[in-house]
């Protein structure tokens, strides 16, 4: 299993902070993970609706679509950051 | 590297003691920046600022890391505030210190520059009206942080 965390807007759209999730070993890229828990249902649905609008860490690095996620442990999904 | 100090939490921090605590052997300059709540006229009741533990930690040790090998740092320090903050508080500290004012000046701006883009904090905030909204990400500070990339 892998834990999938959820921060700011996401966490809202999807109704909770984490999922545990099976990831089949067809799905190798943070994109192809998208496309994946698209498919979870409507809240993530909603939260995946503007991809340009979500970043994503992979084990808590900055990680683009293209990134691979096999073997991961973590992989969080969250908006463009605000801190400073 | 020296060890810097990365300081995330909700307690407020003393500008004056970290600026006496950057103040290390060989010190011939030390530069800072502190960001506040703004109140946008009286539209902001407060910020509620979140981050994603232990990624917040080491991306921050990361800036850190690069800042060091652009200048010769002899202390640094960031401090970013996370909870419900109202206008006038302060969010962040972000110092430098270096043997020449030019290294800890540029260090402390890039730190910032780079703080705002590269770690990760979310804000929301709540409004005079009720409401509540999710900063968006400006270009302008992606843009601030870019620069440096070909200033190295």
């Amino acid at each position: 299993m892998t834990k999938i965390l959820y921060f700011a807007w996401l966490r809202e759209k999807i109704g909770r902070a984490e999922d545990d999730v099976a990831i089949p070993p067809a799905v190798t890229t943070v994109a192809g993970l998208v496309d994946f828990l698209v498919a979870r249902g409507p809240g993530h649905a909603a939260a995946f609706a503007s991809r340009n609008s979500v970043r994503c860490a992979v084990d808590q690095e900055f990680a683009g679509p293209d990134v691979s996620i096999v073997g991961a442990r973590e992989i969080a999904f969250f908006p463009p950051v605000t801190g400073g | 590297m020296m060890t810097p100090r990365i300081l995330v939490g909700a307690a407020e921090f003393d500008a004056g003691a970290e600026l006496a605590r950057l103040n290390v052997a060989g010190t011939g300059g030390i530069g800072s920046f502190i960001g506040t709540v703004r109140d946008d006229g009286g539209k902001i009741l407060a910020l509620n600022l979140e981050h994603y533990p232990g990624m917040t930690e080491r991306a921050m040790g990361k800036i850190v890391a690069e800042a060091a090998s652009r200048w010769p740092l002899l202390a640094c320090t960031l401090i970013h505030r996370v909870g419900r903050l109202r206008p006038g508080d302060n969010i962040v500290f972000v110092g430098a210190a270096s043997a020449h004012r030019e290294a800890a000046l540029q260090a402390t701006g890039f730190l910032i520059d780079w703080l705002k883009t590269a770690a990760p904090f979310w804000k929301r905030e709540e409004l005079a009206d009720g409401g509540a909204a999710w900063v968006e990400a400006r270009a302008a500070d992606e843009a601030a942080a870019g620069a440096w990339k070909g200033s190295k």
